[in-house]
Parts: C-alpha cells; structure tokens; sequence
C-alpha cells in the first residue's frame, strides 16, 4: 500500500507565540482510515483545514497522491470534507446537494442522476432525494454530508468531528456505519474527534495529538496497551497513576517500589536503581484478591468508595503514601448476588507485570 | 371587578395600537379614499361616486408621465443603491478581517441617517451646482473651462442624491443577510470544487436574496413617496409624485384628484411589498 497523503513537518503559527500545529509530520495510507484525536485546542482540527485547503501552513509541505498541493486552493485538491455541522445548503434538494459538486467533473444529467442515486443508496436514503435539509433529521442530514462528500470519488475524505451533533444512541450506530462505509468505498479517511471512543472504535490507525504535536501515533490497540506518555495513558481510556521508585533493574524485569510494597514489571528500560517514575494500569486489569488468595504484584489497600454504574462495579481503593486506585470489575451476576466489599474494608490487589506502564514524567 | 382586573393588561396591549393604526392611519386612510370618489367643483369639491379622478390618472399624459418618471428614478435608485451597496455589504461581511474596521464602516453607513434628511439633500446642492464642489474640482483639473449647471435640477442629480440619501437602507438588510450565511457553506461549495465566482453566484447571492429584496422595498418605496429631493435638487421637469401630490392639496385644490393619486401611490406600494415578501419567504433558507 502506497501513501496516499503525506504531511512532511507542517506548522501552523497564528503568531510568535500561538502555535496551532507544530512540526507534524505523518502519512496515510490508501484506504486507511486515520482518526486524529485530542483535547479541544490540540491542533487537530487546524490540521485537518490545512489538509482540506482552509488554512495555509506556515511551514511544510501536504503532499497527496505524490503532488506538492500545499498551496493549492481547496477546489483544485482531491479531497472532500464533511464539515462538523454538515454545511448541507439549505436553498437545495438533496439531489442538488450531493450532485453540486458533480457538475464540474463534465458529466451529463444522467451520469450525474446515476450517481447521485448511487450514493444515496450507500447511505440508506434513496427517497430522500427530492426533500430539503430542513426536513431531515440530524443523522439523515450527517449522512447526506456524506454522500456529497464521497460521490465526487475523492482521494481522502476528510470528517471534521461528524458525529458530535448527534445524541449518543444515534452516535454509537453511526460510529459502525461509517466504518462499514469506509469499507465499502474504499477511500482513505482522515476523521478528526476528541472523543476516545469513536477513535478506538472506527480507526485502523489513531494519530493523538497534544498542544499543536503528535503524541503518540499507532493502532487503537497499541495505544491502549502501550501508550508512550502518562498524557496518551490518561486521554485514552482511564489510568491509575502512581508516584515510585526505580529499586533495581536486572536485564529486562524492573523492580519498582510503590505504595510502600515492591513490584515488578517487564520490558527493557534505560532507567537506573532510584530514579523516580510514574507507574500507570488500567483499572480492568487490576485483580481484588479473594481471602487466602495470592496474585503477582500484590498492593494492599482500603476500600474508599464504591460506585455501581450498571455493567460492573468501580472501587476506589487508597494505597500507602496517599495515592488512589481505581479497580474496574464485571459483576457475575447480579449486584445483589455479589460480594461488594465494604468501605473501609483492607484489600489486596493483584497486577500482572506485563499490564504495568512506567513513565519518566508525571502526569500533567 | 376582577374580570376588568384579568383583562386589562391584555386590552391594553392590543387595544392602545389598535386605537392607534385606527385613528391615525385607517381612518386618514379611508377619509382620502372617500375623498378620491368625489367631484372637484372648483373651489370645493362635493361628495359623490364616481371614478373620474382615476380616470384621469390614466388619461390625462401629465399625470401618467409623472408616474412612470417616478416609477423610472425609484427603479433607478434602487438599482443603483444595490450596485454600490452590495460589494460594501459583501467586503463588510466576508472581507473585512478587522473587527474595528468592520464597525466603523458600518457606522460610516448608518452615522448619515442621523443627521437631518433635509440637509443630506441639501449637501448636493453643494457639490453639483454651478458654483459647487464638483464644478471647481474639473475646472482645477482642466476639464471644464467655465463652470457647467449641467449637473444640477435634473433626474440624475435627483437619482444621485436620493442613492444617497436612501442607500442605508439597502446596505444594512444585504448585510444582515450575507451576515448570517454560515461561512462553511462558502468553504463547501469551494471543497467540492467549485470556484470563488461559481460558489458566489450559487451560494453566497442565493442565500442573500431576501436581504437585496428587503433592501430593494425600501428604496424603491421610500423614493415612490418622496417629494424634497425633486423639490431641491429635480429641477423643473423633476416633479415626482408626491410633488403633484402635495401641489393637489395645495394650489391646486383639487383634493379630489389629489386622493386619487394617493391611493394609487398606496396600491403601487402595497403590490411592491407584497411581491418582495414573497420573494424574501421564497429564498429564505428554512432553518437547519
């Protein structure tokens, strides 16, 4: 597979001291689909502009499909975008929504119908054609956008955070119809959100970007399991953070102490016997051990809260030297039937080595 | 008790207008409609029903030629109240990247309106006449050796002046329109393809229709109905409508004739507005 978009060092500077996209540099490839994703004010939406033509670089270069189009208006780029509220124009028909953009590509009123049927048919709503965008619902209107987007057969589509007008039942559905849509046409798909779990749940591949830079960039699944900064353990998904110690390092097993009890974690690591760290891991990985019970990585503590939310049950469990874990745990059955620990109630946690994250810095 | 105590504030709130529109304006209304049907017996004139009066608008070349010159300088104010007004409305709204410009331009617009209308009239009387701006400015640049009375008491000093005077009222509804026109429906039209012209003509000026209609009512009507800018600047074959108006009701005591035009000049306008709401609800976008 071949890149089909190539960002080489792009910069945004608003002025000397607002920076909106700084020295970003990545690739897409033919039919991926790349979610970029962060915080309001992260720069991700700046760069998707850039991309689509919007915005002009203050330095780098946006290559698609091998062409230097950094400079090129945004009618002469291969790409289309589907804006956050849809820009469906309001004085049109679906039909001439969608086949506006066709009349340039010099083909006939047939050609154009075929189309423009075509597209409505991808996304379910063929007997739409001949209404106003008024009269269609939220999530009719998103997918208009999208076919208006997707007929002109562009190279990339880009989608600037399209499902965030919608209600969070309607987002869930359209979080798999796009993604089915994506592999039904074809086309590579840059999608811009700040919500973690569109990007997980849609993505090949998610790009997380903080204060204007790529933080970290990589499967879904990568990224949950092995982000790279306390910032990408925290933004995706939740984390437990915990200040600790380096207390020896022997070939690639770390000995860590924290929580006034030592653990241990895998992998090679450049850090020395008492260098201080932060420990990160997921609260569904940790393990409240049962009476008698033993596990890796024992922590104890006390159960400080305890909070049902439906599909299982969320502890907050204080350990030694202050700190606060969060314990994710299924219930088997009903709550009722369960053993929920009291408050106060002194628990050991248990945490397999290779499910803890070590981090040089601290959590912002 | 109590039902006068329920009701008042209601029938105060619909009733003080209601008194209002009826003693002011319906009534006058129906008293010049009533006067239009009657007989001028010179020098008064007697009730009757007859449409001789109207009859006369119709026939009588004095009467239709000023109708039609004040149909021709109307349309032509209009019209060129919308050339100039359109691209200054456009700049304000899309171009215009400095808030504080923004804000003194638009007030460069409507600053005018509160200085008296007598005198923005007046002003070009000043600047067109013999011994006026304009004709000391060509004379210095060689143009003209003597000063020229070509530029005043003529229609186009007339169409000049009232543009002038009138041209707020098509900037500021074609602003309020293009001012509302998301600028993501601007970004789209060029993402799928379409060129700044193109996507001007198919989205920007569509979607601005209702404010160039709205702006177009008013100057078209407030010019049909004004009678101080022929007076000063028209010259002697600049008579308007409501200039034969007012000689009607005045030296010519025929108030009769005088009604009849009136509601005529009513009728003429009433049409134009309802026209131009049609068109406004037509372009208008329904809400998204």
């Amino acid at each position: 597979m071949a890149s089909i978009i190539e960002l080489d060092r792009l910069s945004k500077h608003y002025s000397s001291s607002i920076v909106a996209v700084d020295n970003v540099t990545f690739a897409v490839e033919d039919g991926e689909f790349v979610t970029l994703l962060g915080p309001s004010g992260c720069g991700k939406s700046t760069l998707l502009r850039m991309i689509g033509g919007f915005e002009d670089p203050t330095d780098g270069a946006i290559w698609l499909a091998g062409k230097n189009v950094t400079w090129d208006p945004p009618h002469r780029r291969d790409v289309n975008m589907v804006f956050q509220d849809y820009a469906l124009f309001p004085h049109m028909t679906v039909g001439e929504n969608i086949g506006y953009g066709l009349k340039l590509k010099k083909l006939n009123r047939t050609e154009i119908g075929t189309s423009v049927q075509g597209a409505l048919s991808l996304v379910g709503l063929e007997d739409k054609i001949d209404q106003h965008p008024y009269q269609l619902s939220g999530g009719q209107r998103q997918r208009i956008a999208l076919a208006r987007a997707i007929v002109r057969r562009p190279k990339v589509l880009l989608l600037d955070e399209p499902l965030s007008a919608l209600d969070a039942k309607l987002r869930g559905q359209m979080q798999l119809e796009l993604k089915h849509l994506h592999e039904k046409v074809g086309i590579s798909f840059i999608m811009v959100t700040h919500d973690q779990t569109e990007a997980l749940v849609m993505s090949d591949r998610v790009v997380v970007m903080d204060s204007g830079r790529v933080a970290q960039e990589g499967s879904p699944n990568l990224l949950y399991d092995n982000p790279n900064s306390p910032y990408v353990a925290n933004f995706i998904g939740t984390t437990n953070f915990l200040d600790a110690q380096i207390a020896r390092v022997d070939g690639d097993r770390t000995r860590i102490s924290v929580a006034g009890v030592e653990i241990e974690a895998v992998g090679e690591t450049h850090r020395r016997a008492g260098d201080a760290i932060t420990v990160g891991f997921r609260p569904e990985k940790v393990r409240i051990l049962k009476d008698g019970e033993t596990g890796d990585n024992e922590i104890p503590g006390e159960i400080a809260e305890v909070v049902y939310y439906g599909l299982g049950l969320r502890l907050s469990v204080a350990v030694q030297g202050g700190g606060r874990v969060y314990v994710d745990s299924l219930l088997p059955d009903r709550l009722a039937d369960s053993q929920v620990p009291p408050v106060g109630h002194p628990v050991r946690m248990a945490l397999s080595s290779g499910n803890i994250f070590l981090f040089d810095e601290g959590v912002a | 008790m109590r039902f006068l105590s329920e009701k008042l504030p209601g029938v105060a709130v619909l009733g003080i207008p209601l008194l209002w529109i009826s003693v002011f304006m319906l009534l006058p209304y129906a008293i010049i409609a009533t006067y239009s049907f009657w007989t001028k017996q010179y020098p008064t004139f007697s009730p009757d029903f007859q449409f001789g009066n109207y009859l006369t608008l119709f026939t009588d070349p004095q009467y239709s030629k000023v109708l039609i010159r004040t149909l021709k300088v109307s349309l032509l104010v209009s019209l060129f109240s919308f050339l100039l007004g359109y691209p200054f409305a456009y700049f304000l709204a899309f171009r215009c990247k400095s808030q504080a410009l923004r804000t003194w331009l638009y007030m460069a617009v409507i600053a005018p309106l509160w200085v008296s209308y007598l005198l923005r009239a007046y002003v070009w009387k000043t600047i067109l006449g013999t011994e006026g701006v304009l004709n000391s400015f060509l004379m210095s640049i060689g143009i003209l050796s003597e000063p020229s009375d070509m530029f005043l008491y003529n229609q186009f000093a007339m169409v000049v002046t009232l543009t002038y005077i009138f041209i707020p009222f098509m900037v500021m509804p074609i602003y309020t329109a293009l001012e509302k026109i998301p600028r993501n429906l601007v970004e789209a039209s060029a993402d799928l393809g379409l060129r700044p012209i193109p996507t001007f003509l198919r989205i920007t000026l569509p979607l601005s229709i209702p404010g160039v209609a709205a702006g177009f009512t008013m100057t078209f009507c407030l010019t049909f109905g004004d009678f101080v800018a022929p007076f000063l600047v028209g010259g002697p074959d600049g008579n308007l409508v409501a200039n034969v108006i007012v000689t009607q009701f005045g030296t010519a005591l025929n108030w009769p004739m005088g009604s009849a035009l009136s509601i005529l000049v009513l009728v003429i306008v009433l049409t134009v507005l309802s026209l131009s709401g049609r068109v406004e609800r037509h372009y208008s976008p329904k809400e998204v």
